[in-house]
């Protein structure tokens, strides 16, 4: 019984760290963002084009932090 | 995201936020088998009827002056093959029905499930899953059978310094063969994320009795970010898978 719950304990807490990845992929994003905004604002007549860009970017600053989004939700419900 | 078998309650919530992405058959308690028709097959379903009914309506006129539903699909064609045309170039122009299906059809499921009461197809890894596995195996054979054993030049960079070369090599193949993964989840983890959110909002709205309204506007709120995320994502499934095939059709950066 003890063990389980400092299992259970456990579960629950690792489920919380792995969801500070998802801080990490804030600060990319906005990281991602404001470079394109200063680009931008700089530059306005070549922002259009790299808009495409700038979502990928996005994009792939967002994969690592709900990478850690599963696992939390794995730890969360599935384990 | 498959989730079976959720303990109500746990946490102290009347409605688990989970609960909506449970999968159930339609018709009966049975077990699910292959065949069984499920709340996901029926709104794959329904995305498969908004999507034919948009294009083939929207396009049945064919007027010099668009309609309005005719210029909406029209918006949609132009914009995928502009997509296109921009990453692949004019030779890639031949993978723009699959990137086109691909669009919409991932747009129109992460759009229909912001209904209220409704499913996401999207929000299950099965599903982006095999989507993410379809292209990466394209990827593959496209990239041997065009460029024979030139392909694998993908992963050598000739532009690096020699010994630098088989480090960025292993990254290189490591970061390939990783993509099917990302390239899921992130579009899957996106809907389910947005969507769990919601609910959990929804949980404090009768918690705080006349307070309430605070969360219930917040939700407001959240509800128009998904709308825009349920776009930007269909948007990133396709513009990758784009990049993707781009690497297949010129290995050498």
């Amino acid at each position: 019984m003890e063990v389980e719950a400092a299992a259970l304990m456990g579960k629950y807490i690792g489920a919380g760290l792995a969801a500070i990845a998802m801080g990490g992929a804030g600060v990319g994003v906005g990281h991602v963002v404001g470079n394109y905004l200063s680009g931008a604002l700089r530059n306005p007549a070549a922002a259009k084009e790299q808009t495409a860009m700038l979502f990928l970017g996005i994009a792939f600053a967002e994969a690592l932090g709900i990478f850690g989004f599963l696992i939390s939700m794995l730890l969360m419900f599935a384990v | 995201m498959a989730v079976d078998k959720e303990p109500k309650g746990e946490g102290g919530l009347e409605i688990h936020p989970m609960d909506q992405f449970a999968i159930k058959p339609l018709f009966g308690d049975g077990d699910l088998g292959i065949l069984t028709i499920t709340n996901s097959t029926m709104w794959m379903a329904l995305v498969l009827a908004a999507v034919s009914a948009l294009l083939i309506l929207g396009m049945r006129g064919r007027a010099l002056v668009p309609t309005r539903i005719q210029s909406v699909a029209e918006l949609l064609y132009g914009f995928v093959r502009q997509m296109v045309t921009d990453v692949l170039g004019e030779e890639g122009i031949k993978f723009f029905p699959y990137i086109f299906t691909l669009f919409v059809f991932i747009l129109f499921s992460n759009i229909l499930g912001l209904l209220p009461y409704s499913f996401t197809v999207t929000s299950h890894i099965a599903i982006t899953g095999v989507l993410a596995l379809v292209i990466f195996c394209t990827v593959i054979v496209i990239g041997f059978m065009k460029n024979g054993l030139g392909f694998l030049k993908l992963f050598w960079i000739e532009a690096a310094p020699l010994p630098l070369r088989p480090v960025l090599a292993a990254i290189e193949v490591i970061s390939f063969f990783v993509r099917p993964l990302s390239h899921s989840i992130r579009l899957a983890g996106n809907m389910m994320a947005g969507h769990a959110v919601l609910k959990v909002f929804a949980a404090f709205v009768p918690a705080l009795s006349i307070f309430g309204i605070l969360p219930l506007a917040m939700m407001v709120a959240v509800t128009g970010l998904e709308v825009l995320v349920a776009v930007v994502q269909a948007y990133i499934f396709a513009i990758l898978t784009c990049i993707y095939l781009k690497d297949a059709l010129h290995p050498s950066h």
